[in-house]
């Protein structure tokens, strides 16, 4: 693995020895000296177009607590149409020496064109591109999927093999969808979409899925999980805009509320990917009860990031196992 | 007194080899007759064996960029660009900076043209004043000005308002002019980056829906239909624009058709690498939309092919989809991806290709000394073309872009030579400066 573009680009092995890292990167976060020495004396550079607390917020604390040492390069505003090009910055930052690009960019195919336009060597990890790819999100909710519901015991090296999860919302607007469609189906789950039909990609038919529009429906299925998307409001006056008639209408429809939670399988668990639009998507208390695990998902994104970069940056390629005396291994 | 050509055994439209006499800026001599100048001391003899002889092809869709976008081409680069490609005639479209809306600049584009020399360049004149879609510009003007523009159209953008598109219509009929139309729903298109469907959803980039077309071809169809006039629907891309344009046709409706190289040769998958220099409007479509574009061309539904030939600076497309331009060139490459998409897969003659490329082309043009049989006394408007050869596509020669979609792959035939008029423009694949050659 030299680039992290897609969730597309994981094999299902690939895949698993990511969750398998995390988890060991998971259990080095809960001693008291937090910080590994893996990756000391490399450069992670944060490249974000695009507003992004959390995410950036994560990559940077995964990178810190491997020692490497992180740039944070925030270039919203900078349109490219106005300010510096995407190619000007990318030469600029290997120039600098990076060893790796994190970049969050509002246009499609932007860290696909960084990684292979020949203006930079770096690795490139995928942070959200427009509305095609979110990798490290795709992973970080598999990792939560797999440590609550691939059990009982230790899951290490299992996949999601057997368990349905529904993804409801905006997929149109969803790169988050998009990953977590590729990637959870290579580990074996069942995906159902739902949505209005407005917010359905044409196209959808290839995608290795179901699709309802009906959320009560696909709930009395009894779904393992319920992944809520957000309404990107911010995306939605593109395309012609008018998706939906009201928030109101769509909350009926196909927010996540007390009552439709009631209605779950007792196992399952709810994840939202944030930030939430509170009273839209999901009402407070879905967000908050004990079926939600929306904290937990921030938490083990920065485990996912840490084995993202690792692999990348130490580990020689996602498909070499660790050796014993590699000096960079992850204490045990 | 010019130099006369004397073309060896050629095959007019891929007929039986003869012998043509190009002089005076004429055919003046067929077989037998032509075969008598061979040792004439003016007399350049080439040897023609094997080669296809068409009329000079003339586009009704180029983009010259000049004035405005001269970083991108020029009327001089793009002009020797057509000549290398076997054309004689091309049409300038009109969104350049400033607009082509006046007699001064379509006047000022036809001089550029003319003093250049490579090929006969007819400005396209703006519908609407600044291509804003709202009023209509001095058509008459324009159609009475030294560049006699017959051809309308504001492409690049449609002509959306159904109203301002109906005036446009009746209003040409005056000077027998025609309107070019970039058929292109607007509200249904906003942000769209490529073809809507199952590339797009993987890929993530806002979908332009083949609807979008169809409903203004449909729409103008019907207008033309109830004005009496005739109307002509630019860069058909779609299968459905095909079957709406096979339907006005059988309802005698005066529409006629054109397809690019690159919709008749390319699909949307060539998206995934998101590499801008695939990023077209309209976008490619699918291997479906392909292969009903190359049957309606057959079927004559589709009337001419069209370059859209459209230059753009290295740093408009260098950079990510989003943000690159729209447009590929195509002068230099058309005919070979005519000749390998409608020749060598037998759907096509060469005197098909000479329909598709010059005749009919000139004729939606009002353009009378182009797309002229191959007799004698009809004016030395000529390509030869050695369907044998096969090259891989140089980024550019000619062009001052180098966007070609084809660039780097090898596609069959090669120009061989051009004359305008009978005088020389490309020999030997070369292109010959007016200003050297003419003895």
């Amino acid at each position: 693995m030299r680039h992290l573009l897609s969730a597309a680009d994981l094999s299902r092995d690939e895949a698993v020895q990511i969750l398998d890292t995390a988890a060991q990167m998971a259990a080095t976060q809960s001693r008291e000296i937090k910080k590994l020495p893996t990756l000391r004396g490399r450069t992670v550079i944060n490249l974000f177009f695009e507003d992004s607390t959390r995410t950036r917020i994560s990559f940077e604390t995964a990178a810190k607590r491997l020692s490497a040492d992180v740039i944070n390069f925030s270039a919203k505003g900078s349109s490219v149409s106005k300010g510096e090009s995407l190619k000007d910055t990318a030469l600029t930052l290997a120039a600098m020496g990076a060893d790796a690009v994190v970049i969050r960019h509002q246009s499609s195919g932007a860290p696909h064109t960084l990684a292979h336009a020949g203006w930079t060597g770096c690795a490139v990890v995928n942070a959200g591109d427009g509305t095609h790819q979110h990798p490290t999100q795709a992973l970080l909710d598999a990792y939560t999927l797999r440590r609550h519901l691939a059990g009982p015991g230790d899951v290490a090296g299992r996949d999601l093999a057997g368990l349905h999860v529904a993804i409801v919302g905006d997929v149109l607007h969803s790169r988050v969808a998009r990953s977590n469609v590729q990637l959870l189906t290579t580990l074996g789950a069942r995906v159902t979409l739902v949505a209005p039909p407005t917010l359905v990609p044409v196209g959808v038919h290839t995608w290795p899925c179901e699709v309802s529009y009906h959320l009560d429906d696909v709930l009395a299925g009894g779904p393992d999980a319920v992944m809520m998307l957000r309404v990107q409001r911010e995306r939605m006056a593109g395309g012609g805009g008018g998706f939906f008639p009201s928030p109101l209408e769509y909350t009926r429809g196909y927010g996540l509320d007390a009552r439709r939670v009631a209605t779950l399988p007792e196992h399952a668990i709810v994840m939202h990917p944030g930030p939430m639009n509170r009273g839209l998507e999901i009402s407070a208390d879905a967000a908050d009860g004990p079926r939600a695990v929306i904290v937990e998902q921030v938490a083990n994104g920065v485990a996912v990031r840490m084995a993202v970069l690792y692999l990348l940056l130490a580990g020689g390629g996602a498909t070499r196992p660790t050796s014993p005396d590699d000096e960079t291994r992850i204490p045990a | 007194m010019s130099v006369r050509y004397l073309l060896r055994g050629a095959a007019p439209l891929g007929d039986e080899p003869t012998d043509v006499l190009l002089a005076d800026g004429v055919v003046s001599a067929l077989g037998a007759d032509a075969a008598q100048a061979a040792d004439d001391e003016d007399v350049v003899v080439l040897d023609a064996t094997g080669l296809v002889l068409l009329p000079g092809l003339v586009d009704l869709h180029t983009h010259l960029r000049e004035p405005g976008r001269e970083d991108a081409e020029t009327v001089r680069s793009g002009t020797r660009a057509a000549a290398l490609g076997g054309y004689t005639a091309v049409h300038a479209m009109a969104n350049t900076s400033p607009v082509a809306d006046t007699a001064g600049v379509v006047e000022q584009v036809w001089r550029l043209g003319r003093d250049a020399g490579w090929v006969d360049v007819h400005p396209v004149g703006a519908v609407t004043v600044g291509l804003a879609g709202e009023r209509l510009a001095e058509l008459a003007a324009m159609a009475d000005s030294a560049a006699r523009v017959r051809v309308f159209s504001d492409d690049g953008k449609c002509v959306d308002d159904p109203v301002v598109m109906r005036r446009a219509l009746e209003y040409v009929k005056a000077f027998d002019g025609v309107v070019a139309q970039h058929a292109q729903e607007p509200r249904l298109t906003e942000n769209a980056q490529m073809h809507e469907g199952v590339v797009s959803a993987e890929l993530g980039l806002a979908g332009w829906p083949a609807v979008a077309e169809e409903a203004i071809i449909a729409r103008d169809c019907l207008l033309a239909e109830h004005v009496g006039s005739r109307l002509h629907v630019l860069h058909v891309s779609t299968a459905g624009s095909v079957e709406i344009v096979r339907w006005a046709k059988s309802r005698g409706i005066d529409v006629t058709a054109e397809a690019t190289p690159h919709h008749l040769g390319l699909t949307d998958d060539e998206a995934r690498g998101y590499d801008p220099l695939f990023k077209v409007n309209p976008p490619l479509r699918t291997a479906a939309d392909v292969e009903a574009l190359r049957a309606g061309l057959a079927d004559g539904t589709i009337d001419t092919v069209g370059t859209d030939h459209a230059p753009h600076s290295r740093e408009d497309k260098d950079c990510e989809w989003a943000a690159a331009a729209f447009g590929m060139t195509g002068l230099e490459t058309a005919l070979s991806v005519v000749q390998a998409t409608m020749v060598d897969t037998g759907r096509m003659t060469w005197a098909d290709v000479a329909r598709v490329m010059s005749v009919t082309p000139a004729r939606i043009g009002r353009v009378a000394d182009q797309g002229r049989p191959i007799a004698v006394g009809e004016p030395a408007n000529l390509v030869l073309v050695d369907p044998r050869a096969r090259r891989v596509v140089e980024p550019r020669r000619a062009s001052q872009s180098e966007n070609n979609p084809f660039r780097g792959r090898e596609l069959p035939g090669r120009v061989v030579a051009t004359f305008l008029r009978g005088r020389a423009t490309v020999l030997d694949g070369r292109s010959v400066d007016a200003t050297t050659e003419e003895v």
